[in-house]
C-alpha cells in the first residue's frame, strides 16, 4: 500500500495479503448473561471490508451494531458478554482464535475504532498530549521529545488550531468538536489499516458533524484506509458510504451498495427506513412509518425478527427465520423470504 | 454595557410573512442572561451567559413555526422562558393581548392551561413513580373545572386511545412502555388541557428514524383535529421543514432568518442559514454526492458569555467584512428578499442540495 508510507515508519506486520477483504465479520452472535435473562445482541452477522473503502452499518439502537464493533476489538465486558458463535477474520486470519500477543498487536494498530461519546473515551487526568504520545511510546518504543513531536504533528493534521499549546490541554478544555478530533487523532495515529466509527459525529451539531465527516473523508484519501461506519443516521451514510450492511436485530438483514439499497431496498426495514425520513416532495403529507417499537432483545420474536412490523409479511415469516438470498445486483443480499415482492413494491424511497 | 444596547436594538416587533390576522402569541425583545457566579461565601456575578439575547416572533392560530440551531443558539432557553421555567431577563410575550411575563403566579397557572410543554426526553420527562393516569389526570387536579371527577380516567383513557396507545395500559408505569410510546403519553398528557398552544421542544430527536415518523404524524393529526399551534424546537432542519408553515434559524441567542418554510430552505439569505442547510446530509446517495460546494463553517460557536462585537456569526462566517465586526444586524429585510435576515450582506443561494438543481 503505497500511501501508508506518507508519514510514519510504523511497524509492518509482514502477512501476505490473501486478496479476500481486510475484515471480515462471519456469523457473529454475542449475547449478554444478565439477570433478566439472556439478552442476544448480535445473531449472526456477517460483514466485510476492503481496503480504501467506506462500509456503513445501518441501524436503529438495539440493533447490534455497536456490540458488534465491540467484539471485534475485544472490549466486551466478560461476563455479561460473550461472543458464541463465528469468526473476525483480519487478512484472513480468526483474531479470536489467535494468541492474546498477536490479537493485541492487531487491535490499535492495524484496527483502530473511534467511539461517539469522546469525552467518556479519554481520560480526564491526562493531558490530550500525554495520552497522544503514550501511544508512541509504548507501541513504537519513542522517547518523550519524538513522541511529543508526532503529537503535535497528528493535533495539526486533524485540524486542531494551535496543536503545540493543544497538546497541554485536558479533555475538558476542549469544545466537542475539538475532542472528537482529538479521539480521531489518537486512532490514526499508528496507521491502521482499518478505522472503526462507531457514531462518530451523532453527538455533535450539524456543522461540526459535517467538519468531521471531511476529516474522515480527508484522512481516508490519504491514508488509504478501510472506514467502517457505524451509525444510525442515513444521512451520514447516503453522503460517504460505498456499501451498506442494514442490521435489525443483530442480523445484516440487507447488503448492497449504497446506492441501490437507497434506491431500491430489498429489505421490509430498509424500505421503512426510507419512507421513515421527512423529504422536502412530502411536505403537507403525513410519513410512512413502520409500525411498533424495536424488538426487545431478550425475547426476540419467533421466526423473522422483523415480522411484527413487517406489511409485506406472509404466514411463514412467523415461524421460519429467512434465510440471506441473493438479491439481483451489485454483491447484494437480503434475509428476508419476499425480496422479490419488495423490490417490486410501490415504495416512496 | 455593550449586551444592554444590543438587546434594545431587537426590542421591537418582527414584520413576518404568513398569516394575517393578530398572532395568538407575539414574542418581543425576548432576553434570558443566565448569571455566572462566583466565590464560596459571597457569590458575585462575575460574567452573564446571554443565552437569548433580543427574540421576536409571532405564532399565528393553526400554525407551526419552527425554530431551528445548533446546541448553545438559546432555542430550548427560548421555550422553558415563554412558559416561565426560566424567569425572563427582558421583554414581553403577549398571548391573546396579555403579557405572560407580567403575571402572577395564578394567572399564570390559567395561562399554562392554554400553553403546554413536550419535553425531548421521553425517559426524564415523565415520573417513574406515577402511573400513566396519574400521569394524565395531575393536570386536572390543579385546573378542577376542566373534567369533573367521576369523569377523569375515562377521559384520560380517550386520550391515551388518540395518541395510539392501549387504553387498557392506563394503570402501567412509564418503564413499560417503549421509546415512542413515551413521547406518546407525554403529548397525551399537554393534550389533557385543551391547550392552544404547545411547544414541542425537540419532541422527536431522541427517537430512532422508523418511530419519529410515528410522533410527527401524531403531532400532525392532533393540530388538525385540535387547531393547535406549534412552536416546534428542533435541530433537525428535514423534520422542521415537514411540520413547520414558517422557519426561524437561531444562532447564538438571536433569531438570524425568519420566513415561510419555502423562504427559508429554497431561498436563505443567511449565510448561517446557508451554512447550516449545506452541512445536513442528505438522505439521497446520488444528490449527496453531486451537490454543490458544501459551506464547511471554520471553528466552534463562540462563548454566549462573551459574544462577538457586531454580527454574532462574524468570527465564522464566510462573507464576513470590516463592517460585521462594528454593525449588530438587525433582522429586517434589506434587499427585498421578502423575509427578514440578520445580515449586513445578505445574498439567496439554494444551499440546500436537494433543490439547487430546479
Amino acid at each position: 500500500m503505497a500511501e501508508s508510507t506518507t508519514s510514519s515508519d510504523a511497524i509492518l506486520i509482514d502477512v501476505p495479503d490473501p486478496g479476500g477483504p481486510l475484515l471480515a465479520v462471519e456469523n457473529l452472535e454475542v449475547e449478554f448473561r444478565t439477570d433478566r435473562g439472556v439478552v442476544k445482541a448480535v445473531n449472526g452477522a456477517t460483514w466485510s471490508v476492503n481496503a480504501h473503502e467506506t462500509v456503513a452499518i445501518l441501524g436503529e439502537s438495539g440493533s447490534g451494531k455497536s456490540v458488534s464493533a465491540q467484539a471485534i476489538m475485544g472490549i466486551i465486558e466478560s461476563p455479561p458478554g460473550f461472543v458464541t458463535n463465528g469468526r473476525v477474520l483480519y487478512r484472513g486470519e480468526d483474531m479470536l482464535a489467535m494468541p492474546r500477543q498477536q490479537r493485541r498487536a492487531i487491535r490499535g494498530a492495524k484496527i483502530a475504532m473511534i467511539f461517539q461519546d469522546a469525552l467518556s473515551s479519554l481520560n480526564p487526568v491526562f493531558t490530550v498530549g500525554f495520552q497522544l504520545s503514550e501511544m508512541f511510546k509504548v507501541h513504537e518504543g519513542m522517547g518523550r521529545s519524538d513522541a511529543r513531536t508526532r503529537s503535535i504533528d497528528l493535533l495539526e493534521q486533524v485540524g486542531i488550531p494551535s496543536p503545540e499549546k493543544r497538546f497541554e490541554s485536558y479533555p475538558h478544555e476542549f469544545s466537542g468538536g475539538m475532542r472528537q478530533r482529538a479521539m480521531i487523532a489518537m486512532s490514526i495515529a499508528l496507521n491502521p489499516e482499518v478505522l472503526i466509527a462507531d457514531e462518530p459525529s451523532t453527538a455533535l451539531d450539524v456543522t461540526v458533524q459535517a467538519q468531521i465527516m471531511e476529516l474522515l473523508a480527508n484522512l481516508q484519501r490519504e491514508y488509504g484506509m478501510a472506514l467502517v461506519l457505524i451509525t444510525h443516521d442515513l444521512g451520514v451514510v447516503a453522503e460517504v458510504a460505498d456499501r451498506v450492511n442494514v442490521m435489525y436485530a443483530g442480523r445484516i438483514v440487507e447488503h448492497g451498495t449504497c446506492l441501490e439499497v437507497f434506491t431500491r431496498p430489498a429489505h421490509p426495514y430498509s424500505v421503512g427506513l426510507m419512507e421513515s425520513i421527512p423529504r422536502a416532495d412530502m411536505k403537507g403529507r403525513r410519513l410512512t412509518p413502520i409500525i411498533g417499537s424495536p424488538p426487545d432483545l431478550a425475547n426476540l420474536p419467533s421466526g423473522c425478527a422483523f415480522h411484527p412490523r413487517c406489511r409485506f409479511r406472509h404466514s411463514n415469516c412467523f415461524d421460519t427465520v429467512p434465510p440471506v438470498v441473493d438479491v439481483p445486483g451489485d454483491g447484494r443480499y437480503a434475509a428476508c423470504h419476499y425480496t422479490d415482492e419488495v423490490r417490486e413494491a410501490e415504495v416512496r424511497v | 454595557m455593550s449586551d444592554t444596547t444590543s438587546s434594545e436594538t431587537v426590542t421591537r416587533p418582527v414584520s413576518s410573512p404568513g398569516p394575517t390576522g393578530d398572532p395568538l402569541l407575539r414574542v418581543e425583545g425576548l432576553v434570558k442572561h443566565f448569571p455566572i457566579r462566583q466565590g464560596i461565601v459571597f457569590k458575585r456575578t462575575v460574567g452573564q451567559v446571554q443565552a437569548v439575547d433580543g427574540v421576536s416572533f409571532d405564532l399565528h392560530e393553526g400554525e407551526t413555526l419552527g425554530l431551528v440551531g445548533e446546541s448553545g443558539s438559546g432555542k430550548s432557553t427560548v421555550a422553558r422562558t415563554l412558559l416561565r421555567l426560566h424567569e425572563p431577563t427582558a421583554g414581553r410575550a403577549l398571548f391573546e393581548g396579555r403579557n405572560l411575563f407580567e403575571m402572577s403566579a395564578s394567572e399564570m397557572r390559567r395561562a399554562r392551561r392554554d400553553i403546554q410543554i413536550i419535553f425531548q426526553d421521553p425517559y426524564a420527562s415523565l415520573d417513574p413513580r406515577m402511573t400513566v393516569r396519574d400521569i394524565i389526570t395531575e393536570s386536572w387536579e390543579i385546573h378542577r373545572d376542566v373534567v369533573p371527577r367521576n369523569q377523569r380516567a375515562d377521559r384520560a383513557k380517550v386520550l391515551l386511545e388518540r395518541v395510539g396507545l392501549n387504553p387498557d395500559h392506563i394503570n402501567r408505569y412509564p418503564h413499560q412502555f417503549s421509546g415512542g410510546q413515551r413521547q406518546r403519553i407525554g403529548v397525551a398528557r399537554a393534550l389533557a388541557l385543551e391547550p392552544r398552544i404547545i411547544v414541542a421542544d425537540e419532541p422527536v430527536s431522541a427517537l430512532d428514524v422508523s418511530v419519529q415518523a410515528q410522533v410527527i404524524n401524531l403531532l400532525e393529526e392532533i393540530q388538525d383535529d385540535f387547531g393547535l399551534s406549534y412552536l416546534f424546537i428542533a435541530h433537525d432542519l428535514s423534520v422542521v421543514r415537514h411540520i413547520s408553515d414558517r422557519v426561524a434559524v437561531m444562532y447564538l441567542g438571536r433569531i438570524v432568518e425568519i420566513g415561510t418554510e419555502d423562504e427559508i430552505y429554497e431561498h436563505p439569505v443567511h449565510p448561517y442559514t446557508q451554512a447550516l442547510l449545506s452541512a445536513t446530509p442528505l438522505t439521497d446517495p446520488v444528490k449527496a454526492r453531486h451537490r454543490p460546494d458544501r459551506i464547511l463553517l471554520e471553528g466552534d460557536l463562540p462563548s454566549p458569555s462573551h459574544p462577538p462585537s457586531g454580527c454574532r456569526f462574524r468570527t465564522r462566517c464566510f462573507r464576513a467584512q470590516a463592517e460585521c465586526s462594528a454593525t449588530d444586524p438587525e433582522l429586517i429585510d434589506r434587499e427585498g428578499h421578502g423575509h427578514p435576515s440578520a445580515c449586513l450582506f445578505p445574498e439567496v443561494r439554494t444551499a440546500w442540495g436537494e433543490t439547487s438543481a430546479s
